[in-house]
């Protein structure tokens, strides 16, 4: 690990030792750290766009008291004289703020349910390395996306004594590949350890596939089609579901895709879903410092099992809670795997579409579990067990209780990992474990 | 900002063609209330300094937030370090005429800054809110939200650029869920965080928004009852607060020249415009007349200059239908040898600037709301987004609204739910049928438009009139 890691966690310690010792006898605090230094490069064409790196951390205090609660967030810098300065002025900032506060009848107050240390070094490329060992052998091949390495901290503390380190160091490159006709195809080679050799052998799969995106488009008219959706595309499906369908105070608040289930309605006996953390791409503990099941099923063999609850909701509506996130969104996602064999699956496709990614994703009716969304990238016209042709992407609308309802036709027997890439305000962890799935009758639009 | 960033910039040792620092100090207070129970109150500071150095023709960046000499060397040394590293596979042979060296300052106009109001009044407000739009028993959730930010930002640079800007901001967001015999509906404020402006805490007056917040409880309430949207082809009236969401995605994005150069293909996607189309594509119908205009001062997307320190002015886009002119920033207009605007825009400190919108506005057109009705013997109103999806070349797409209107022989008959339509962009903007005047005219945005790699969202403007489409798609939800 880094030296600028050791810095930070040695002086989040003693912040926090700072911050608690400042408390009085009727305050209690939640201490929450995020971090990470990044090295960004961003390619276009097999050239580099931008370039740079991004030193960043913020520490969250959530101070309770009275009933009641209020936030704080401020830069953290891994200089304790600086960040004392901050956490202290924040703390009375929130001893200004908190009697002016309604009294919260939901409030949490932070628990001991003991403390965690991870700690995963990786062999990242330097910054100095990076273009020439990402770029030298690309040949002439138009190269676009983004490269992303470095150390990620996650840190989590309390009044109750609990404490939570979790720091890993990753990369990864997701890029896609392009034909000049515009037809795509996209990768991520992502991991702890950079191997070149890995590396080279990765980006020479992705020319190969692309030699099929070159043979001449097939425009698809609307209509309904037997569908195999590769992993990455089933990975698009399934966060639609952190998106108001699996949070429990989505179910209770009306804004559920799912609430059809917890009415007795039942998905294929061959979809389950669940929250697995034994993938260990991502901490168990929540921004509460609350630990998780490693392992939750959400959805048994079509039926719901459970929803996410944060400690929040299930003291508001008297449920059971399973140390859910704060948006009650799934963190470690699996979808289990089923009997098709990869060689069999053109084969049973037959005559339909393969699609290995999904693109602009939102509810077109939410309460009806209903879909919209493009096809993108590597998609094909499939004829009778045979890849014959790229396809004009074309848009979907289709509900969910009909693909992983009836018109579910088989899961794939393998999974793949899709990491989570957004790079919204920081870098996200983890990723879904997800199979292919085969769908007959999915509805296209336009 | 404490932290003089010009003597920070003198101390720099560093042997590059060009250096420049910008520093971002942005504080935001959140209050969420719902049900008329607290859910959450704070506000977060964000605070650092981005370092960009020019060498070999390519520039090379560096973030920190940590303010102090060293950090900054330490991060103008790594910035430098980028831009040798990288500037054998440069897309292009940048100059510093891509860094303009403005002078100036700009500050948003505030009435009542964020402190008029204390914890207690925007908490009760609030309250208020979940109150009134609990019109009925039928209303299973209320929720009330409202953000108010200061951001300020400097930057200067080696060439002599010394510009400030601060910009303060009121983002707002009440919405409603009713339900009843198995049927959900939800609206809101004129659609998902539509109410966002430059400006004080007058933009929270209490009794214009007690007034909304009533209307849209019933209209929720209104919902469950009413027929679906039929599914058919016929005129598509889209109210102000739809007209944002349309603009956005099918003429803002599809124009941003760092798409068309294929910067986004990889995330965002790329456009269904090329470079030979300026000056030349048909666009829409003549009555279509876009304006790129940072210069409006309540629109949220508004600055005097942007992050290259270029100096932001109004642009037609789009005149009488014909496209003229991109979303590009100096950097794209030297790589493409294109007109462009005052648009390299960064999230914050910690993102590079690229290609964005400010305000994108459609002109208003002639004719009266009520003319405009009284015209159409048939036809769809359809007011506040709640679902949109679109292509990565902006060309197909479907989007959704909370509350519609059927329209039948010039008068409006019945409350429609679930209204939809999709269509494609230049026919569809072809379409334009009639453009509403300024009294129709009204000003929203988005908090968070997403886009770049990595990732960033973008406050951008956007006001419209009403406007009506002949022969769209429109249909409603699942049967």
């Amino acid at each position: 690990m880094s030296t600028l890691l050791e810095t930070w966690e040695s002086t989040f310690n003693q912040l926090g030792d700072i911050l608690l010792e400042n408390l009085t006898s009727n305050e209690q605090l939640v201490i929450e750290m995020g971090g990470e230094q990044s090295h960004f490069m961003r390619f276009n064409k097999a050239q580099v766009r931008q370039s740079g790196l991004v030193t960043d951390a913020t520490v969250k205090l959530r101070l309770i008291s009275q009933q009641r609660t209020a936030y704080a967030a401020f830069p953290f810098t891994g200089d304790l004289d600086v960040d004392r300065a901050a956490g202290l002025d924040n703390l009375n900032y929130l001893r200004e703020v908190l009697p002016q506060l309604p009294e919260d009848p939901y409030v949490i107050l932070p628990q001991n349910q003991g403390s965690s240390h991870e700690v995963y070094a990786g062999q990242l490329l330097s910054p100095e390395q990076a273009a020439a060992a990402i770029l030298e052998k690309m040949g002439n091949v138009d190269f676009t996306g983004l490269y992303t390495s470095g150390p990620v901290v996650r840190a989590n503390r309390n009044s109750a004594g609990q404490k939570h380190w979790f720091a890993t160091e990753t990369f990864v490159l997701d890029y896609s590949m392009i034909t000049p006709t515009e037809k795509a195809v996209k990768s991520i080679y992502a991991g702890a350890d950079w191997q070149q050799d890995q590396y080279e052998a990765h980006i020479a799969q992705s020319k190969k596939q692309l030699v099929v995106m070159e043979r001449p488009v097939k425009t698809v008219p609307p209509g309904k089609y037997r569908t195999y959706f590769a992993p990455e595309a089933v990975a698009e499906l399934l966060a639609m579901l952190s998106w108001g369908a699996v949070s429990e105070a989505s179910m209770q608040q009306g804004g559920s895709a799912l609430a059809k289930l917890r009415e007795g309605k039942r998905l294929s006996s061959m979809f389950s879903l669940r929250e697995n953390f034994n993938l260990g791409t991502v901490p168990r503990f929540n921004d509460l410092g609350e630990v998780a099941p490693e392992v939750l099923p959400l959805i048994a063999e079509g039926q719901l099992a459970n929803t996410l609850v944060n400690s929040r909701t299930a003291k508001e509506y008297g449920v059971s809670g399973n140390a859910a996130s704060g948006s009650e969104g799934m963190r470690a996602a699996e979808m289990l795997s089923g009997q098709l064999a990869s060689e069999e699956i053109v084969k049973q496709l037959d005559t339909g579409l393969y699609l290995s990614n999904l693109h602009y994703l939102n509810w077109s009716d939410r309460n009806g579990g209903r879909i919209t969304g493009m096809t993108r990238f590597a998609c094909f016209w499939v004829e009778r067990g045979e890849i014959r042709q790229p396809i004009k992407d074309l848009r979907f609308d289709e509900s969910l209780y009909s693909f992983w309802g009836e018109n579910l036709e088989a899961i794939t027997d393998f999974q793949a990992l899709v990491p989570e890439v957004d790079t919204y305000e920081a870098r996200s962890l983890g990723g879904a474990k997800v199979p292919g799935m085969l769908v007959k009758d999915f509805t296209f639009t336009l | 900002m404490e932290f003089d960033l010009q003597k920070a910039l003198d101390a720099l040792e560093l042997n590059a063609d060009w250096v420049g620092l910008r520093q971002v100090s942005e504080t935001t207070h959140t209050h969420v209330v719902r049900d008329a129970k607290p859910q959450a109150n704070g506000r977060s500071q964000t605070q650092g300094v981005m370092v960009e150095v020019l060498a070999q023709g390519q520039f090379g960046y560096a973030a920190t937030n940590y303010l102090d000499s060293v950090s900054l060397q330490a991060a103008a040394d790594r910035a430098y370090q980028q831009a040798l590293a990288t500037a054998q596979w440069g897309v292009h042979q940048f100059t510093t005429d891509v860094r303009p060296a403005t002078k100036g300052h700009y500050r948003s106009p505030v009435q009542k800054p964020y402190d008029h109001l204390s914890v207690a009044d925007i908490t009760g407000l609030l309250t208020q809110v979940c109150d009134t739009l609990k019109v009925s028993d039928k209303i299973v959730r209320t929720s009330a939200f409202a953000q108010i930010l200061e951001t300020e930002q400097r930057f200067v640079s080696s060439n002599g650029a010394d510009i400030e800007q601060t910009i303060w901001m009121v983002i707002t967001d009440y919405g409603v869920t009713a339900q009843d015999a198995g049927v959900t509906q939800k609206r809101t404020d004129n659609g998902w965080f539509a109410r966002c402006y430059q400006g004080g805490v007058e933009l929270m007056e209490p009794q214009a928004i007690l007034n909304r917040c009533q209307t849209i409880g019933e209209q929720a309430v209104e919902l469950l009852t009413a027929e679906e949207c039929p599914t058919t082809t016929t005129m598509l009236v889209l109210a102000p607060d739809q007209m944002m969401l349309q603009i956005h995605e099918s003429v803002g994005h599809p124009l941003e020249l760092d798409r068309i150069l294929g910067d986004e293909r990889n995330y965002a996607g790329s456009s269904f415009v090329t470079l030979a189309d300026f000056g030349d594509l048909v666009y829409g119908s003549p009555l279509m007349n876009i304006t790129f205009d940072p210069t409006i001062s309540e629109e949220l997307g508004s600055y005097a200059f942007d992050d290259s320190g270029l100096e932001a002015k109004r642009e037609y886009l789009i005149r009488n239908g014909k496209l003229i002119r991109g979303l590009g920033s100096l950097e794209s207009q030297v790589r493409t040898d294109t007109a462009g605007v005052a648009n390299f825009r960064a999230s914050s400190w910690n993102r590079a600037p690229i290609d964005r919108m400010a305000n994108l506005n459609l002109e208003p057109g002639h004719s009266t709301f009520d003319e405009m009705i009284e015209s159409i013997d048939h036809g769809v109103y359809m007011e506040s987004n709640r679902s949109w999806s679109i292509d990565d070349y902006r060309n197909t797409f479907q989007f959704g609204c909370e509350y519609g209107r059927l329209i039948e022989n010039g008068k409006f008959t019945k409350t429609l739910r679930n209204p939809n339509y999709r269509g494609i962009t230049n026919d569809f903007w072809g379409n334009l049928d009639q453009v509403g005047d300024r009294s129709t005219l009204e000003v929203y945005g988005t908090p968070a438009c997403g886009k770049g790699e990595p990732n960033q969202v973008i406050r951008v403007g956007h006001a419209s009139p009403v406007c009506a489409f002949k022969e769209i798609e429109v249909f409603g939800g699942v049967a």
